[in-house]
């Protein structure tokens, strides 16, 4: 039999310390549903998602009453819709609406794939959807949409960058009654991944197979539980803790998707690496931060903690799984991180330090609540400083950040469950209006010469 | 088929009997059984066949948990693979 010690780790890791399944998600190619009959369209679309996804939430609660794992979220990703817009034209929201009733039919808990990808320009029906993002998220439940902007192939797309910063305050808008919770169900990316497991931002890229299953683990927790037991190490130390606990939730992800996988009879894709806190004291990626050394998120010191723990756990990870994806790396999204709400509130964790935590971890600004009256130019800008981060870098970037309208500085928005809540942070509102409205494209950048 | 149970809680008497009176109840053949007691703490870590079971691994998953609540103590039943993915390479 395997050794106690090991067996009362892992039921300590789960019982205590917050490790899951953080997410299956199915990606659902829709390329097959193209009409020109938007109506038609849409009819194959919700038959389409119904007859792959059927077993998929049952699925998810067998493997988690048999392993006894808990896996949190089912969900789905599809083909991009602006792609289904380009052959059918009409209103895109018939397809919101469809990919909501579908997600309610099959009992997931969200859907994502409301996107577009314009990193070079926009082709027939993208620029249809993102105009209509803020209508259909506000009309819609479970639906998440995205919108890739840049790439280190193809430089930034600044025509869309003004777009989104337009797009994301109006999505905020249209819900301000309900914690503006439409701009929290919209990513805008650089570099976006085709197989990201994890929303809002999950789409099912056209490189995908017809169907495949995708999961992201999760275990913040875990990982600071594990430092604690090393209050003394140096941070070769702590690396090789990181490396080792990062390897054992992996593995764990690795078995639960291809366990899913098999009985799906659907291909497994990757497993995402992924750090993902959420707001249960304990499950905080900031807290880790602070169990390193650094006495609250946010200062100095932060961005090379986080650097070494996004790559400590994608080394510990990537020989624990047969193929890795997605997002990859450690979360930051402010208002699903007790620790990053605490810092938030308490100035210490600023959105410059953000800015530059997203240089070396996965993601990038992540769920942070803004003042409402913040021009739409100013977001704008904020996507565009981030997408030149990850065009440089050749990483992915995003931003999902919420404009509470109506309210100001030093109040915040609630959104509740995993989404949690957020203090409006505060932002520099020197206008970058001119540089914004020019529009074109930032050029691809040189991959040498590199300094 | 294998799982592991695990028991944890305050050390009465009849834990062991209470337990494999459950693994029988629902034909889970008990394979192993390792236990100790540390500092009135009760550690079981039991190894079970369950090809047989009457009423799958959620009924005997719902009984433990029942009768660990009833108990003050937390059992938990889960596959043996999971074990050996986190814990062997």
């Amino acid at each position: 039999m395997i050794n106690m010690k090991d067996i009362m780790e892992t039921v300590q890791m789960i019982e205590e310390e917050h490790l899951d399944i953080r997410t299956i998600t199915m990606g659902i190619s829709l390329l097959s549903c193209c009409d020109p009959d938007i109506d038609r369209s849409c009819q194959k679309v919700y038959d389409k998602i119904t007859t792959y996804a059927k077993d998929l939430v049952s699925v998810g609660e067998q493997i988690e009453a048999e392993y006894g794992i808990p896996i949190i979220n089912k969900r789905i990703a599809v083909t991009p819709i602006a792609m289904l817009v380009a052959a059918s034209g009409g209103d895109p929201v018939k397809y919101a609406q469809t990919l909501d009733k579908a997600a309610k039919a099959v009992g997931v808990n969200f859907i994502g794939g409301y996107s577009a990808l314009v990193h070079k320009g926009f082709a027939a029906g993208d620029r249809e959807l993102i105009e209509s993002i803020p209508r259909a998220l506000a009309e819609t439940e479970f639906v998440c949409s995205s919108v890739n902007i840049g790439s280190t192939k193809t430089g930034i797309n600044m025509d869309a960058v003004g777009m989104m910063g337009k797009v994301v305050c109006e999505a905020a808008r249209l819900t301000a009654s309900r914690d503006c919770i439409g701009a929290a169900k919209l990513v805008v990316f650089c570099n976006a991944p085709e197989d990201n497991p994890f929303m809002a931002g999950a789409f099912h890229g056209p490189g995908e197979p017809e169907c495949v299953v995708n999961v992201g683990v999760s275990g913040p927790g875990v990982v600071r539980a594990a430092l604690t037991k090393c209050p003394d190490g140096d941070l070769t130390d702590i690396a090789d803790i990181i490396k080792k606990t990062a390897f054992k939730i992996t593995r764990m992800g690795q078995l639960v998707g291809a366990e899913a996988s098999r009985r799906l009879g659907v291909p497994f894709g990757i497993v995402d690496l992924s750090l993902a806190p959420t707001p249960a004291v304990g499950d905080s990626v900031a807290y880790i931060l602070e169990e390193i050394g650094l006495a609250q998120c946010g200062c100095y010191g932060t961005t090379a903690a986080l650097a070494l723990l996004n790559d400590a756990v994608k080394k510990g990870g990537v020989m624990a799984s047969s193929h890795v994806g997605g997002l990859s790396g450690a979360f930051i999204p402010v208002s699903e991180d007790a620790g990053m709400i605490a810092a938030a509130r308490s100035g210490c964790l600023r959105l410059e330090k953000l800015e530059a935590m997203t240089a070396v971890c996965s993601v990038g600004l992540d769920m942070i609540v803004c003042p409402g009256d913040t021009p739409a130019e100013v977001i704008a800008a904020i996507i565009a400083d981030e997408a030149a981060i990850g065009m440089v870098n050749t990483k992915t970037t995003a931003v999902r950040i919420i404009p509470a309208i109506g309210k100001k500085e030093g109040e915040e928005l609630e959104f509740g469950g995993l989404l949690g809540s957020g203090p409006v942070m505060p932002l520099n509102q020197v206008s970058p209006a001119k540089f914004i409205q020019r529009g074109g494209r930032i050029p691809a950048p040189l991959q040498s010469l590199k300094n | 088929m294998r799982a592991i149970i695990t028991v944890v809680g305050k050390d009465t008497v009849g834990i062991l009997a209470s337990v494999s009176g459950i693994c029988a109840e629902h034909g889970a053949n008990i394979i192993e059984v390792t236990q100790s007691v540390l500092q009135e703490m009760f550690v079981m870590v039991m190894l079970v066949n369950i090809d047989h079971l009457s009423g799958g691994i959620n009924g005997l998953s719902q009984s433990m948990t029942k009768m660990g609540e009833d108990k003050s103590l937390k059992i938990h039943v889960m596959h043996e693979d999971i074990f050996n993915s986190m814990h062997r390479i």
